[in-house]
């Protein structure tokens, strides 16, 4: 786990995640503007930095109604901006990107954030990034596979020798600069499908697992499997860190939680995705065994530690901002982290 | 009440024939809804190419948007190769899993021969239970000597057509009304 900067004494991880999303906010139809919105995310980022919040994190996405395009360059912001705080992307998509200009932005902002920076590869949900960057989607398995291979390669070795399909080989290749301490956590994004976090098991390489909506256990399947492939191919899955990512919001009560979260959502999905999030999933949300951390202090806080009692995770990365949401909301939010949600889950979770 | 009717072929005029028929009764019978058809032979549809919906461009774009946005839809197809056109099933690859979620679907059959009765029992409606839809259970049968140039001539079939709006209508209100009083319970 060292490898990777998880320090399992200090127990269970908890981060935060922006896609970078620029919607309007559903109850007025007004939206910010995308300076503003890139502004109150490195905000967002600095408070959570002061909170004592452990990880904060921007993905990015190539169309409309989203403004973090660009999101190693607003990890730039966020690694100068802050002091303690792990920063990565969520997710960087490596197949429309080339691995060696990604390594050498990371390193450059592990470097700036002394030692703080990783990065996190995916493989693109929202896909209008291919035409956009002149990449066939018809490669959209292959290109990623090519490319994280090579990402994982440039973090292993100094001197890179490597061949493929989509891009031009490297003889002897330097990339520079190294992070900090040489080499910097690379982690797969899975999205639910069990067989993506296979092929992650089978690599050997940390996941980070995005459960959205649904119950617990059925994300434990997938979790199952990835060890069991890590396993299978000679790693030592108790090695390997595994992180989840999902919805998170807390209000003084669970019912305020949903009525001030379910608009965001629902809106924001039906315009990013074309369908909104049904009434009925959401209010089965509130169940301790779904994974939507929604709700009170005290209900997400029990919601987590069942999770991580369940999945046996190094870190818990929650999205509270989908949609809209107001920066007051969100400052709220970082206020009731700080003070209630974040000290629970050390206390219950940290190796004594 | 957004209702769409939805032509799935590219040939022949027989479901055509009866989806005017259909819609004409709709707007009849109930001036207040908001009534368009699509007839697939009309549109340059692509093949689906697994992006999402909100992603295509032109009448592919055109197609998929006005369907997500119906409350109910009308699907009329005609039997080829002893099943849905593949024009048709194009249209439900096309759309996101889960598409037809709190929208009514009824449908209307037109075929050479009886002996494809069952195929919309067995083909379209488990494609369309998977989609989510809450199904018109009834279809109508509409065979080759029930028209005559372009114009329904057997009354039956009239009267079966007429049947399905209404049913369509009611479902559509029926189903609206029951899911805005369970989400009012929510409070969120």
């Amino acid at each position: 786990m060292e490898k990777y900067r998880i320090d399992r004494s200090k127990g269970l991880e908890f981060g935060l995640y922006t896609l970078g999303d620029h919607l309007p906010d559903p109850n007025t139809g007004k939206r910010i503007s995308a300076e503003q919105r890139i502004h109150e995310i490195i905000d967002l980022a600095k408070l959570a930095d002061q909170a004592g919040i452990d990880f904060f994190s921007v993905g990015e996405s190539h169309q409309d109604y989203f403004a973090t395009q660009a999101h190693s360059v607003v990890l730039a912001a966020i690694a100068q901006a802050t002091s303690k705080i792990k920063i990565a992307s969520s997710s960087t998509i490596i197949s429309t990107s080339d691995p060696v200009r990604v390594y050498e932005d990371f390193a450059t902002i592990d470097l700036i954030s002394k030692g703080r920076a990783e990065i996190i590869a995916g493989r693109a949900s929202r896909i209008g990034l291919f035409d956009l960057l002149g990449y066939n989607i018809r490669d959209y398995e292959e290109l990623f596979e090519e490319k994280f291979e090579l990402l994982l390669k440039i973090n292993e070795e100094e001197v890179v020798d490597w061949s493929g399909q989509f891009r031009a080989p490297l003889n002897n290749a330097r990339v520079l600069p190294r992070p900090q301490k040489g080499s910097m956590p690379i982690w797969r994004a899975v999205g639910g499908h069990a067989a993506s976090a296979i092929k992650a098991g089978f690599a050997g390489v940390p996941m980070f697992l995005a459960t959205l909506g649904g119950p617990a256990s059925s994300f434990k399947q997938t979790i199952t499997a990835y060890r069991e492939a890590a396993q299978r191919n000679g790693f030592v899955p108790a090695e390997l860190p595994i992180s989840t990512a999902g919805f998170f919001y807390v209000a003084e009560t669970t019912q305020q939680a949903q009525r001030e979260t379910y608009p965001y959502i629902n809106e924001g999905m039906q315009v990013t995705n074309g369908r909104g999030y049904p009434k009925q999933h959401f209010a089965q949300g509130a169940d301790k065994r779904d994974v939507m951390n929604i709700g009170s202090p005290q209900e997400v806080i029990e919601k987590i530690l069942y999770q991580h009692e369940l999945f046996g995770h190094q870190r818990y990365i929650g999205q509270m901002d989908f949609g809209g949401v107001p920066y007051e909301k969100l400052m709220n939010n970082i206020e009731l982290i700080g003070t209630e949600v974040l000290p629970a889950i050390k206390k219950y979770t940290a190796k004594k | 009440m957004k209702i769409v009717g939805l032509s799935g072929s590219r040939l022949g005029s027989k479901t055509r024939t009866a989806m005017n028929f259909t819609l004409q009764s709709v707007t009849e019978k109930y001036p207040d809804a908001e009534v368009s058809l699509i007839d697939l032979a009309d549109y340059d549809i692509q093949f689906s190419d697994g992006r999402s919906y909100l992603e295509y461009e032109g009448d592919t774009g055109f197609v998929t948007k006005t369907i997500m946005e119906a409350d109910a839809i009308i699907i009329g197809t005609p039997i080829f190769q002893a099943s849905i056109p593949a024009t048709l099933k194009n249209i439900f690859d096309l759309l996101p899993v889960n598409a037809f979620r709190d929208k009514v679907v009824s449908m209307l059959i037109t075929a050479g021969s009886p002996k494809h009765y069952l195929i919309a029992e067995q083909q379209l409606k488990p494609i369309l239970a998977y989609m989510k839809a809450q199904i018109v259970q009834t279809y109508v049968f509409i065979e080759e000597k029930d028209f005559h140039r372009k114009e329904i001539i057997n009354d039956d079939v009239r009267f079966r057509i007429e049947r399905l709006v209404e049913d369509t209508v009611v479902l559509t209100e029926t189903y609206t009304k029951i899911r805005e009083a369970k989400e009012a319970e929510y409070d969120f």
